[in-house]
């Protein structure tokens, strides 16, 4: 008896039970289905019928798919403006942010609400104010004799279009991270290069810029990853049109999986999505050894 | 440089000077401040100008940029058009629920982590951080025939369930219950108090700004999730507002006015939060990378 109660109090059981409702809901819906998914990938199945193991063959399929092929383009496209624009913007945004001048709470307040509105609720904003018709941008472009644009229905400019879209939801996020990295440099540093004679553009290159490295480094990996999942905003806009104009991996991966059933092959692509994210991540962060000057 | 850096220390008179407003002198930088402030702002005026138009005036042009009169029935009519009252509710149960799990869960694991030393720890421990690295889209389908086999698909649960608890919290708590000085939890234990009442007497109640960030980043996850809502929801009666919003917009698609009206409602919870909790949001978002 004593025994039992012994091991009932022991550091074992109250550390298990206080971990398992957690540990137990993130293994189930978050571990256990990264090696389901691998599975998946090796089989032909369409979620209803029993599966049947084809080895590599989803894999080699991808290598032939032109649509795979034009998605991953347009994902990295979209992932190679997307993260200069908004990491940039950002940081200039942040430097003008970081003052104490009359009316500041106001223009961080206008830059910061769109972090909290959805992708959906963004883009029905976007959707209206780009609309072809009635517009309010055509309209202002008509004033200066351009347009009408056809803006998401354009096949050269719906990708575009929705970068613009995106990093305005975003910028706020970098401007976020980035005005807390800038009140973090001392100000002794700022007048010291002062009292040296830099000038503001200079003390920008060579002290603010690299003290904000470790930002710059993390919004750069995270704005990746996020802009390798696009989904959102295509699903709603332009279900990948017109034509195939705005195919992205994350949307092509979907339609596969949910709407035409074909999860295996699905499966196969969310795994090289995987491995590309995770590459990319790596190849970030080693160059990000190489060039973040850590002050501490 | 050093030297002269070293030099300028331990002047904090002139810092407090400096962060006075210069209220008297029109700073150059409102010439940058005020266009960044109308771009960031035209989209969601134009969204609340058109929420109170009337239908022909949204379809001129050129655009009417002040309705003559205004029409706030445009917001009554949405709630009789569309299920949306009931969109808005779900939502509700939605995100609380999944808070409160949260809120919960992540603090009992994240205790468990920083406190109390158990077999598997330490692995554990790694597994769930390495959840943390792996892309929705990767665990997407294997999920939803989980919740599938569950019996809880196109049900509120298949939002809720799987999201009770996040890897995320867990590593959030775990690391703040570890820089609470751990002398007060044992004097407690000696006293004869129970691990529980430990935790929800001592630790939680001096945890208050990490579960108010941790509660912050998790209602807004929740709310504007629109992927896993899409895969598992099919009938409008448990649709949530952003699945909603993509069914109204399809069958509103010329109702302009209607459709605006409707985003502004799905977003008044947010920004009533993000209003009120500025400083937890801004706190969040610096922390976890909270969108998306």
């Amino acid at each position: 008896m004593l025994r039992v109660r012994r091991i009932l109090e022991s550091d074992h059981v109250a550390g298990w039970a206080f971990a398992f409702p957690a540990v137990f809901l993130i293994f189930l819906f978050g571990l256990v289905p990264v090696a389901w998914s691998a599975l998946l990938s090796f089989q032909q199945t369409n979620l209803i019928s029993p599966p049947k193991w084809i080895g590599l063959a989803n894999y080699r399929a991808l290598a032939h798919d032109p649509l795979f092929a034009q998605s991953v383009e347009h994902s990295l496209v979209y992932t190679a403006l997307f993260v200069p624009l908004s990491v940039v913007g950002g940081l200039l945004t942040a430097v003008a942010l970081n003052r104490n001048i009359r009316g500041i709470r106001f223009y961080r307040l206008a830059v910061f609400v769109p972090v909290v509105l959805s992708t959906i609720a963004t883009a029905i904003m976007f959707l209206w104010l780009l609309d072809p018709n009635f517009g309010l941008v055509n309209f202002l472009l008509s004033k200066v004799g351009l347009g009408p644009y056809g803006f998401f229905d354009s096949i050269n400019g719906a990708l575009y279009t929705i970068v613009g879209m995106t990093v305005w939801g975003w910028i706020g996020f970098d401007v976020i991270v980035y005005l807390a990295a800038l009140q973090g440099i001392p100000r002794t540093l700022i007048e010291a290069a002062e009292i040296d004679g830099a000038r503001s553009w200079s003390m920008f290159r060579n002290i603010t810029v690299p003290l904000l490295g470790p930002a710059t480094l993390f919004l750069v990996v995270w704005s990746s990853i996020n802009a390798l999942q696009l989904f959102d905003e295509v699903y709603f806009l332009t279900k990948g049109g017109p034509g195939t104009a705005t195919y992205v991996v994350v949307y092509y991966l979907y339609s596969l999986a949910f709407s035409q059933g074909i999860a295996g092959y699905a499966a196969a692509i969310a795994y090289v999505l995987l491995v590309a994210i995770l590459a990319l991540t790596l190849i970030q962060l080693w160059i990000g050894r190489r060039l973040v000057y850590y002050a501490s | 440089m050093t030297t002269q850096i070293l030099a300028q220390t331990g002047r904090p008179a002139r810092e407090e000077e400096e962060r006075e407003p210069s209220r008297f002198l029109f700073s150059p930088w409102h010439l940058v401040l005020i266009p960044i402030a109308v771009v960031m702002l035209i989209p969601m005026a134009w969204m609340l100008v058109t929420s109170l138009e009337t239908l022909n005036e949204t379809r001129h042009f050129p655009p009417v940029l002040l309705p003559h009169t205004l029409a706030p029935g445009n917001y009554a009519a949405v709630l009789q058009q569309a299920p949306f009252a009931r969109w808005f509710v779900n939502t509700m149960i939605v995100t609380v629920a999944t808070v409160a799990g949260n809120l919960l869960f992540c603090s009992l694991a994240g205790y468990a982590f920083a406190r109390i030393k158990f077999f598997g720890r330490e692995v554990v421990f790694i597994l769930l951080l390495a959840t943390l690295m792996i892309p929705f889209q990767v665990v997407m389908i294997p999920t939803f025939i989980i919740v599938k086999d569950l019996g809880l698909i196109n049900t509120l649960n298949a939002l809720i369930v799987p999201n009770l608890a996040n890897a995320f919290g867990v590593f959030l708590l775990r690391q703040f219950f570890r820089t609470l000085p751990v002398e007060l939890e044992e004097a407690a234990r000696i006293d004869g108090a129970s691990r529980l009442s430990v935790l929800f007497k001592i630790v939680l109640p001096l945890s208050g700004p990490v579960l108010a960030t941790l509660a912050v980043i998790t209602f807004l996850w929740t709310w504007n999730d629109f992927l896993w809502p899409l895969i598992t929801i099919y009938s409008p009666n448990n649709m949530t507002l952003q699945l909603g919003l993509t069914t109204f917009q399809g069958t509103h698609q010329t109702a302009t006015n209607l459709l605006m009206a409707a985003n502004v409602m799905s977003m008044l919870p947010v920004l009533l939060l993000f209003f009120l909790a500025q400083r937890w949001f801004i706190r969040g978002i610096a922390t976890s990378g909270l969108k998306g």
